[in-house]
């Protein structure tokens, strides 16, 4: 997640303070991890610098946020750029199930409990976030639903090698 | 374990369903071999497993509409494997719902009286069981379409209306088996919200046969028939 883009694009629906940026980005993107303070002014500076926003004038009153912030034009190309460029598609070749069922079977150990196991863990998970999907806003449900998707994929992939255990055993451990 | 020993256990406490053991072949085909499972009153679980591992041939034993070679199946303090036709044709008509992969609504039937047919069944007036049937259209999404027929409706909405008629007649268990296969993501979504939710209202227990895992997490437990047993995933629930 690139939090100085994602801030940036906040900044384009109209100008904001610091504190505002803060609560959207955490209610939209922040799910259990909020973005502190700190980092929120930080960046603005950065981007300010690096003429992306424009810092208002320090605004009477109390309390440390006191400034509006309004995205630039560059800011705004920037932004635009950004999301029409795709993201990298990770093939995730090195995962650590991958190394633990090669490893059971390299060791002559239970690759297939293994799989059993995770596959309990996977969809532990799974009830969770359905649980969470139908609890929650339409924002949570697509967010659970990214999570589902991939947890499935792992899983696919984990019938897929226990269908292949015996071959690959041979592969691995001859 | 003896067959003679298995039969004298009492169930778990708040075991309503159970297959013991259960073997069954097709011919010379084995479906099952020696698959156990027990589901607790108003629990909903997930029978798992690859095609063509038993698992649908598992549901219905458990419903009474396969009979195991050897094994046993009861339900609520009761074997029904060793009961006769028309006492499990009784238990599945009073007792049990089910809902199937395609639906299987009669089609010179309008949407109405296929949700009514088991209260029909069970002797129920006419038009006692079409009130009753038409209160489920609203609940289900389905306001207007109680006259049509099942050409006149989406597969989502015929998948709807097979929930309705699995459970307008409060069933103890519902047998759903692969109820959102034959439809899309959001759709299926839809129909395993409508049909956990209801259930878990009318505390009806459910058994859910599906291979789709997003299916699964709807339920309370999951359990996977494998070569003709049933496993179970999480290590403290070993059972073979």
């Amino acid at each position: 997640m690139s939090v100085p883009l994602t801030l940036l694009g906040l900044l384009e629906r109209e100008p904001s303070h610091g504190y505002d940026l803060k609560r959207d980005y955490d209610a939209y993107f922040g799910r259990g991890k909020p973005l502190p303070f700190g980092q929120v002014y930080a960046t603005l500076a950065r981007l300010s610098r690096d003429g992306k926003v424009l810092a208002g004038e320090t605004e009477p009153g109390s309390g440390p946020d006191r400034k509006r912030y309004a995205i630039t034009d560059l800011g705004v190309s920037e932004v635009e750029a950004w999301l029409t460029e795709p993201v990298e598609a990770e093939p995730h070749l090195q995962t650590v199930l991958f190394v633990k069922v090669t490893l059971s079977l390299m060791l002559g150990r239970n690759a297939e409990r293994y799989l059993d196991i995770q596959r309990g863990a996977h969809l532990r998970r799974m009830r969770e976030l359905t649980e969470l999907k139908q609890a929650g806003s339409l924002v949570d449900a697509l967010l659970a639903d990214h999570g589902l998707f991939h947890l499935e994929a792992d899983l696919r992939w984990m019938d897929m090698t226990a269908a292949r255990l015996a071959a690959l055993a041979e592969v691995v451990h001859p | 374990m003896t067959a003679a020993s298995l039969s004298a256990m009492p169930a778990p406490r708040g075991c309503l369903i159970e297959a013991r053991n259960v073997v069954l072949s097709f011919g010379q085909t084995p479906a099952l071999r020696g698959a156990s499972v027990s589901v607790s009153a108003g629990e909903i679980l997930a029978v798992m497993g690859p095609s063509g591992s038993g698992k649908s041939t598992l549901l219905h034993c458990l419903a009474g509409i396969l009979i195991p070679g050897s094994g046993e199946v009861w339900f609520d303090g009761r074997r029904v494997d060793t009961l006769g036709e028309a006492e499990r044709s009784a238990l599945r008509r009073d007792r049990f719902g089910f809902v199937f992969q395609f639906g299987q609504l009669v089609p010179e039937l309008t949407a109405e009286e296929n949700v009514a047919l088991p209260l029909l069944f069970s002797g129920l007036r006419r038009a006692a069981a079409l009130a009753d049937a038409r209160a489920w259209f609203g609940r289900l999404g389905l306001d207007g379409l109680e006259q049509r027929r099942s050409g006149e409706l989406s597969g989502g909405e015929a998948q709807r209306v097979a929930l309705a008629r699995g459970l307008v007649a409060r069933p103890e268990v519902l047998f759903a088996d692969e109820p959102t296969g034959s439809l899309d993501s959001l759709t299926g979504e839809h129909v395993m919200k409508l049909l956990t939710a209801a259930a878990r209202e009318q505390g009806t227990t459910v058994i859910l046969v599906t291979h789709e895992p997003r299916v699964a997490a709807y339920a309370n437990r999951e359990v996977v028939v494998r070569d003709g047993k049933v496993t179970t995933l999480s290590p403290e629930r070993v059972t073979s």
